[in-house]
């Protein structure tokens, strides 16, 4: 048995070692939320390790003292019955340690799902971020650009991605700033998030979504509010417009490098929200047709 | 075989009451099978896409006319089981061939409504509403198709051998299933037709 | 011509093709072997036609084992390709086809059967039973399985396999994006197979209830057996729901439907509910009987009884019912309001309050006991703290604003290998050790075991510790490859070589099997291992008709009571034994099933008419059968008792 633990132990130290240089993406986070959330993974790491512990000192203790070789031939075990007392502990001591993680869980589900703590007086900017195979297009309906495998964004200022695909499901994440959101066909999904810092952070779709989906990326940087307003007006003098024969171009599968356009697809190409949600797909004209011959 | 007469005929071996237990719990997985096909039918109720919607596709007439049927159909194969019990097999036959009657009839109205539906542009590839209401319906008429040909098998097997302990165990059973079809079916009326024409 | 180019593989690699021919040699290696050994009597007689609850578990362990190495063979390239950096091993769509027929095949084809192989041999011998209540059913049950898996494991040499990840997400598994047939198979393949288990299910609740020897109360169940109970009531109530998103799926790819694309009304979303409510249910699927295996294996070597029998079985009949409320979790991030995500962070993570009780009750177990570090212990033991540590990261996963950065990551694949593993694969490979004289009647080496052991355990903890670093880190699963940049190289190293000591281990295994044939002594007696429960209470191996008597039963541990308590278990005379007959039905029906899936994938509708015709001919026969089985004599049964050494009477 000591064996393994030593083996235990140096899997763990190699692990530490080996990433020590840096800390871990999502355990360094540069916003509101990621800090939540990397504030409740250490949360629930100290927690579960203190279960851990006690599970493995009563294990260790009892095989140790227990052990068939440590023990007379004619020892006999007994038969216990079990005990009110011991079953009340072993059902209440996880009782109570998921009421505190259940506590834990939903007050900071219920934070991470709005505007981020510390930024509710200020007007969110909204870039609209969709998914084709396999690029990202982000849309900027209020600075009227649209941007390809990148996106700027003003720092101390909250953000609200909304999110959709044209094509399989992806999920948008940004480790440092914010956990991952779906990005669907038929709906639109809103991810809430804050860079506290300028910076270039690491954007990707998590969900597997066919043949390119491991350089499915984006880079995400992070400016000052003066540096973005100059990098908006930049866009508006020097890039083209976007059409929607040029953005079906870019719809098709493949991969593409950093493009810029003023313009959005939003225009002609509506996001699936309100009247353009997925029950509502289809032609109103049809629509009639197929009443007609019902009618029939 | 240890028959035990204290019982009635299709309890009366080991194997039998096993038989009986065991679809029962079947119905229980039939129960869930029909359960998904309701919460994907609610979910897509609406989803009509291009598509016709359920009031603008149901008739009443013909959904009454297979209601009526299938109704009358469970009350005959109760009729059936309870002239086995009382050991008349020959009206035992005859309510289980007027059930397998009412089955075809119920089927044939079925068929006629499937075409009507066609003609009205409201195919399986319609939209997710019509796609599911034809998925449940079909689920439903394939029960009672493989009903038919189970209620025959037997019927040839009591002309053939008697009401043995086994065939009647059998033919319990398919009262049972008989019994959950009509049950599936008064869903399928109130929700999915009475609810659509609403 | 145009016929034929429907089976070309969709997405021709070397590799392939060398399998290709290995299949081939193989396969002609196995006819020719059995024709020169001419075998092909015993064969058919002995295994394909039996309907014995024995011989059909020890064919669904044998199916099992091959799976795991089907399996094993996939998570070596995908652990390989991933090794380094930049990696030209295999390509993204050859990635993605290994990935999905490795979950596949762990799940469905390997766990799956390797839990109902046990369940099969075990659970009547546990209750005191002659057989399963439809010995011919179950049959049927093991056919369909078996062919549902070789249909899923011909899609890579003819047409292509699956690509879409096991949980096959729509519209991703669509047409449109998985243009091959592969997902065609997926379909058909765990429609039959699904339809099989779901039989066991009926089969083995029946027998359960119904079968039990006089005396043994419900809550005088041997653990293992009240597992396989809740097991297969989870089993009949969540396959269903799987059978109709299948349906769905075929007729969204097949027949053109709208049911999870994203127009006309359809709802990606639909799918990802389906799965995962068949999904979640499943993988308790796996564990439950895994728990009881541990009950058992824990007790029977602490030599103590098992603590908090109550508890043990309220806990199970607990986490029963939540693997039914909790299947949000899997897609927290789909953007459903913080409510419901907070509801179902809730109840997922209160399912490690019944698992706690668990683990404490086997610590409690060990307690004052006389604990023998045999091969099936030191499985059970360390189970308990990889499995809490399993456990552990689950809590943290089921907390929903962190799951959205856990989610799709190296963390998440972790976590679940490090539950199945430790907690289903231990198992099996502990119950495999355990009951392995019982099925074969001589003992596995213990030495070789416990070599298979370590490397298996501290290759497991290099395979899978790393990612969840990685994970943290950013790395998300099913990629293909990665950057240098990203620094996760040296950690995926490590992961291939635990991968590694894990394939070194299953080999070990193997070679066990054919030491311990060759070399271990054939007179181990009944009770090697100073057992406590039912079934080892009859001989080594077990006799056809399993007891010769029926046995009265007092406690949970039947045959402990016997041993130190003079019980007696066996208080009556012989009587002739009532056996079910061997039939070669269920067998053809298989056959059939897979011809039917193999033309419905590849739309030859001839083929679908004919083998569905054949089906109901072979229902049609089964109606007007009449068999009522045979008899087996008093004196036949005494002789078996004397080769036995004499019996208990």
């Amino acid at each position: 048995m000591k064996l393994k633990w030593a083996f235990l132990s140096l899997v763990f130290t190699m692990a530490i070692v080996l990433t020590g240089c840096e800390p871990l993406l999502v355990l360094n986070p540069q916003g509101p939320q990621a800090e939540t959330q990397a504030n409740v993974i250490w949360i629930s790491i100290a927690t579960m390790s203190v279960i851990l512990i006690i599970v493995l000192a009563i294990l260790i203790t009892v095989l140790i003292k227990y052990r068939a070789s440590k023990q007379s031939d004619d020892y006999e075990p007994p038969h216990i019955k079990s005990n009110p007392i011991v079953e009340g502990i072993i059902i209440g001591f996880p009782v109570l340690i998921i009421i505190f993680l259940g506590i834990v869980s939903v007050s900071s589900t219920y934070k991470v799902e709005t505007t981020p703590e510390g930024y509710e007086d200020q007007e969110p900017l909204i870039i609209y971020a969709s998914s084709s195979n396999w690029k990202w297009h982000f849309s900027y309906p209020e600075e009227d650009i649209e941007t390809v495998n990148y996106v700027f964004i003003p720092e101390d200022r909250p953000i609200e991605f909304k999110l959709y695909s044209y094509g399989p499901i992806t999920s948008f994440w940004i480790p440092q700033l914010a956990g991952q959101k779906y990005a669907m066909a038929d709906m639109v999904t809103t991810l809430h998030l804050a860079a506290e810092n300028p910076g270039e952070y690491m954007g990707r779709n998590a969900n597997f979504s066919g043949e390119g989906f491991a350089e499915n990326k984006f880079d995400v940087t992070a400016l000052t509010q003066k540096e973005f307003d100059e990098w908006v007006e930049d866009i508006h003098q020097t890039a083209e417009p976007i059409t929607e024969d040029e953005f079906n171009e870019l719809l098709k599968p493949g991969h593409l490098g950093k493009l810029t356009f003023t313009g959005t697809h939003l225009d002609f190409s509506p996001a699936p929200e309100g009247e353009h949600a997925g029950h509502n797909h289809g032609d109103a004209s049809e629509q009639e047709d197929h009443s007609e011959h019902s009618n029939h | 075989m240890k028959i035990d007469h204290s019982q009635p005929l299709e309890y009366s071996t080991e194997q039998n009451r096993l038989n009986i237990l065991g679809f029962w719990i079947f119905l229980g997985a039939e129960i869930m099978l029909f359960a998904t096909l309701f919460t994907s039918y609610f979910v897509y109720e609406d989803r009509i896409g291009s598509g016709p919607s359920g009031a603008d596709i149901f008739e009443i007439t013909p959904v009454l006319i297979e209601t009526i049927i299938l109704l009358t159909s469970s009350f005959t194969i109760g009729l059936a089981v309870h002239a086995m019990r009382i050991n008349r097999t020959k009206a035992m036959t005859v309510f289980l061939g007027i059930t397998l009657l009412l089955g075809a009839a119920f089927l044939a109205t079925e068929i006629y409504e499937f075409n009507h539906y066609y003609h009205v542009g409201a195919t399986l590839q319609t939209s997710g509403f019509t796609g599911i209401l034809l998925t449940t319906l079909g689920t439903h008429g394939a029960h009672v198709t493989l009903g038919l040909f189970w209620g025959t098998m037997i019927l040839m097997q009591i002309k053939k051998r008697g009401l043995t302990p086994q065939i009647a165990n059998k033919s319990f059973i398919f009262s049972l299933y008989w019994h959950f079809l009509d049950v599936v079916w008064i869903f399928i009326f109130s929700f999915i037709y009475l609810k659509g024409m609403m | 011509m145009e016929f034929f180019e429907r089976f070309a593989i969709y997405h021709p690699s070397p590799l392939i093709y060398a399998s290709m021919v290995a299949i081939g040699l193989v396969s002609i290696a196995i006819v020719v072997g059995i024709t020169y050994f001419k075998k092909w009597g015993y064969l058919w007689n002995e295994w394909l036609t039996t309907v014995d609850h024995k011989k059909i578990g020890i064919m669904y362990i044998i199916s099992a084992l091959l799976m795991l190495f089907r399996g094993g063979a996939d998570a070596i390239m995908m652990r390989l390709q991933t090794a380094v950096p930049d990696n030209s091993f295999l390509d993204a769509q050859h990635y993605n086809e290994v990935f999905t027929t490795h979950g596949v095949v762990m799940i469905m084809f390997m766990a799956m059967p390797f839990i109902i192989g046990l369940m099969n041999f075990i659970v009547p011998l546990q209750i005191g039973a002659r057989d399963v209540a439809f010995p011919r059913l179950n049959a049927i049950s093991f056919w369909l399985f078996f062919f549902g898996a070789m249909l899923f494991n011909v899609s890579f040499v003819i047409g292509g396999s699956p690509d879409a990840g096991w949980t096959n997400y729509y519209p991703l598994a669509s047409n449109e994006f998985s243009p091959s047939v592969g997902v065609n198979y997926y379909n058909w393949a765990l429609q039959i197979s699904g339809i099989g288990t779901l039989m066991t299910g009926i089969n083995f609740i029946a027998t359960i209830l119904k079968m039990r020897a006089p005396g043994m109360k419900l809550m005088k169940m041997p653990m293992f057996t009240w597992a396989s109970l809740l097991t297969n009531v989870i089993i009949v109530f969540a396959f269903p729901v799987l059978t109709i998103a299948l349906l769905m799926g075929t007729f969204d790819r097949q027949f053109g439907t709208n049911f999870f694309t994203s127009m006309n009304g359809g709802m990606d979303m639909m799918w990802a509910n389906l799965f995962w409510i068949w999904g979640h249910p499943e993988v308790y699927i796996l564990i439950l009987p895994a728990f009881g295996i541990y009950s058992e294996i824990i007790s029977t070597f602490s030599e103590r009884n098992l603590y908090g029998y109550k508890s043990m079985v309220w806990s199970m009949v607990l986490i029963s019912l939540f693997s039914f409320t909790v299947w949000l979790h899997h897609f927290f991030t789909m953007g459903q309001n913080a409510f419901t995500n907070s509801i179902f962070s809730i109840t997922t993570i209160a399912i490690a309050i019944p698992t706690g009780i668990k683990i404490f009750n086997w610590l409690l177990t060990m307690w004052k006991g006389k604990i023998r570090f045999t091969v099936p212990m030191l499985y059970s033991i360390a189970f308990i703290p990889l499995f809490t540590i399993g456990g552990a990261t689950g809590v943290m996963l089921g907390i929903a604003s962190a799951d959205y950065q856990y989610h799709n990551t190296m963390f998440l694949v972790a976590h679940f290998h490090n539950v199945i593993i430790p907690g289903v694969v231990f198992a099996v490979l502990a119950g495999f050790t355990y009951w392995w004289p019982k099925m074969f009647g001589f003992m596995l080496n213990e030495k070789i075991g416990k070599w298979a052991f370590w490397f298996l355990t501290i290759g497991f903890c290099l395979a899978f510790f790393p990612m969840y670093v990685t994970g943290l880190d950013g790395q998300a699963r099913r990629m293909y490859t990665y950057s240098e940049a990203t620094g996760f190289g040296p950690l995926n190293m490590l992961s291939f070589f635990g991968a590694g000591l894990m394939a070194i281990a299953f080999a070990l295994i193997v070679y066990n099997v054919y030491y311990s044939f060759r070399h271990s002594p054939r007179n181990v007696g009944d009770d090697p291992w100073n057992a406590r429960s039912l079934e080892w209470a009859t001989h080594n191996p077990v006799p056809e008709y399993n007891f010769a008597v029926t046995p009265e039963v007092k406690s949970s541990q039947a045959f402990w009571d016997q041993k130190k308590h003079g019980h007696k278990l066996f208080d009556k005379e012989y009587e002739e034994i009532h056996m079910p007959n061997k039939s070669g039905v269920p067998f053809i029906m298989g056959v059939l099933f897979s011809i039917f899936g193999f033309s419905f994938i590849f739309a030859i509708w001839i083929g679908v008419i004919l083998s569905a015709i054949g089906i109901f001919a072979c229902m049609i026969h089964r109606t007007f059968e009449q068999v009522h089985g045979f008899h087996i004599s008093v004196k036949e049964i005494k002789e078996t008792e004397e080769k036995f050494g004499g019996a208990d009477k």
